[in-house]
């Protein structure tokens, strides 16, 4: 499961500091770099495990922590403190719009996991009584309008393609409009997997943002991304905006460090996790619940 | 950059380079290390030096063995294996393209039953390279495809079969069993064929890609690595601890999702790539 090494080995490496009676800054400047070494190896970002080893050792050597009864206890608080600042704040959910229908884009890197995880938001919200339309703006890859219609067939949601039409824009606007004549709630624009310095794929995502103004643009991310989740995160928020981020393929044994990562430096909420291939698995994402478990609390 | 001196400052810049290119922790280390105990041993004098005998670190720890697709003699089986979404499908497009106009003949087969389309996906890239496709239906089991396959390359008298198979994470115990049944199947079936097996990495992936090549190796005889998506940002340093560890040669890169996009392995321009700025 997602953290679990990592809560293993920050749990074990702070561990040793807890019965010590009295701390010397070397004992936290080891402590540190174990700490590093556990979120280096989660792929939390470079620069992130930088501020935070700083952040929590100029807080750990200052007098009140060094001369207090469990120092090594305080140093764990604080380690926790700080984490749990960066997996940051409670749960938030999509929005959803009063003026119906919601409209839901999702963009991201190849292969992140967009088009199944279309598939996965639309069962979710039809279990909630909503009536979703999925919308296929990827004419680039092979099959993939095929893959988007079986999928929102498994989903029992409404599927909106456009044979021989190779403009994502024009097909995000009709599906949009028909939605919007036919009453159906939600709206998810399925786009094609891009890299975030490809310029002209990323106009084309502007261009249907302008178009469509989503209610949600979501970065669907996957969970085993290593350093490059910031830049890919950063990127698509500057040239874009984005309102979240869904993380996938939360069933594997990464550690998942990109989350972490993500959330420090965009500061954009993680809305969903995706945990499996089958339709079903999609849950709200729970930063605090992450955050206690990474520090088993 | 704006290093006149061989520092501290320098050398820690040079961690930071090689973490953020997914180097890992360890693996960074250990190069930083001999870095500086070349510099030493070399007397280097110059912060440009510095960094052509990192270059040729990383370099000389990624080369070595043979990294040239083995297919000869044939008939051959290559079989691709790796988690979700790397670019095992696409790769095998680029692949048959590339054996196809060395004047091979090959054909592909549509291992991939589970996920969505994904036959269809395969098959427009077997038109695209212009190769015969063998498929069964969605659902169905993918080791009989495979057996159904082998029956069409011999038939066919093919030189080239090549095996699509379903993207698994490595630690689902029950796909990894289903993987060893189709190796067990070509075993069987095909023992006079010449195998290859390579395993499809994501450049973006960080440091899980280790477990995917150590548990992937228990299941599926491995011959290699085609690490994909280099035209991204991400520059894919995690093979190196992958390399001083496990010993499996990068084959193959992927620089784009056109049928062209494909590329053999070589390490000194990995090696530049991991140290230019994007
Ligand atoms: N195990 C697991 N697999 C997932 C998850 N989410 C997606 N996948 C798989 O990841 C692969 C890629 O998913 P897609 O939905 O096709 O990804 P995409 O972002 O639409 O890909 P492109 O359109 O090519 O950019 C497929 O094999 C999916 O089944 C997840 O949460 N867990
Ligand atoms: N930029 C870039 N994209 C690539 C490359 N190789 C593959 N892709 C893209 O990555 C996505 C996933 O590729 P697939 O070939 O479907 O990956 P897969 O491993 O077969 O996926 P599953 O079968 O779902 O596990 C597609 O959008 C491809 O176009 C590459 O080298 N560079
Ligand atoms: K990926
Ligand atoms: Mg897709
Ligand atoms: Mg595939």
């Amino acid at each position: 499961m997602i953290f679990e090494n990592l809560a293993e080995k920050l749990q074990s490496t702070l561990k040793n500091l807890k019965g010590k009676g009295k701390l010397t800054e070397k004992d936290v400047d080891l402590a540190m770099r174990e700490v590093k070494l556990a979120l280096l190896e989660a792929d939390v970002h470079y620069k992130v495990v930088k501020d935070f080893i700083k952040k929590v050792k100029e807080r750990s050597i200052g007098s009140e922590v060094m001369e207090s009864l469990t120092p090594g206890q305080q140093v764990i608080k604080i380690v926790n403190e700080e984490l749990s600042e960066l997996m940051g704040g409670v749960q938030s959910k999509i929005n959803i719009s009063s003026k119906p229908p919601t409209v839901i884009m999702l963009v991201g890197l190849q292969g992140a996991g967009k088009t199944s995880t279309a598939g996965k938001l639309a069962l979710n919200l039809k279990k909630q009584g909503k009536q979703p339309m999925l919308v296929a703006c990827d004419v680039y890859r092979p099959a993939a309008i095929k893959q988007l219609e079986i999928v929102a067939s498994g989903a029992g949601a409404i599927f909106y393609s456009e044979e021989g039409n190779t403009n994502p824009v024009e097909i995000a606007t009709k599906g949009y409009e028909k939605a919007k004549t036919l009453g159906y709630d939600i709206v998810i624009i399925d786009t094609a997997g891009r890299l975030h310095i490809d310029e002209n794929l990323m106009d084309e995502l502007k261009n249907i943002k302008s178009s469509i103004k989503p209610h949600e643009i979501m970065l669907v991310v996957d969970s085993m991304t290593g350093q490059d989740a910031v830049n890919i995160a950063e990127s698509f928020d500057q040239t874009l905006g984005i309102d979240g981020v869904i993380l996938t393929k939360l069933d594997g044994d990464t550690r998942g460090g990109a989350a972490l990562s993500i959330k420090a430096i965009t500061k954009k909420p993680i809305k969903y996790a995706a945990v499996g291939e089958k339709l079903e698995d999609l849950e709200q994402f729970y930063p605090d619940r992450m955050a206690s478990r990474i520090l088993g609390m | 950059k704006g290093h006149i001196e061989i520092d501290e400052e320098l050398y820690e810049e040079i961690e930071e380079i090689l973490i953020t290119g997914d180097v890992g922790f360890e693996t960074t280390l250990k190069i930083v290390d001999m870095l500086r105990k070349n510099v030493k041993k070399k007397s280097i004098q110059d912060v440009k030096d510095v960094r052509e005998e990192l270059k040729l670190i990383v370099e000389e720890i990624l080369s070595g063995d043979d990294s040239n697709l083995k297919l000869e003699p044939k008939p051959a089986i290559l079989v691709i294996v790796g988690v979700n979404g790397v670019g095992k499908t696409t790769s095998i497009g680029k692949i048959a393209m590339r054996l196809k106009s060395e004047g091979k003949s090959v054909l592909l087969a549509a291992g991939d039953t589970f996920r969505a389309a994904a036959a269809e996906q395969l098959e427009v890239w077997a038109d695209r390279a212009g190769v015969e496709l063998i498929k069964h239906q969605e659902g169905s089991d993918p080791s009989a495809v495979i057996f159904d396959a082998i029956s069409g390359a011999k038939a066919r008298n093919t030189d080239v079969l090549i095996c699509d198979t379903a993207g698994r994470l490595h630690n689902k115990k029950n796909l990894m069993q289903e993987l060893a049944k189709i190796f067990r199947i070509i075993d069987r079936e095909y023992p006079e064929a010449t195998k290859e097996v390579l395993l499809v990495i994501d450049a973006t992936t960080g440091q899980n890609a280790i477990n995917q090549v150590k548990i992937f190796k228990e299941a599926a005889p491995l011959t290699g690595i085609i690490l994909t998506k280099l035209d991204g940002t991400a520059k894919g340093g995690v093979v190196l601890s992958i390399k001083s560890e496990q010993q499996l040669p990068i084959k193959l890169i992927g620089v784009g999702e056109k049928i062209e996009d494909l590329q053999d392995f070589n390490a000194k321009d990995f090696a530049k790539a991991l140290f230019s700025s994007n």
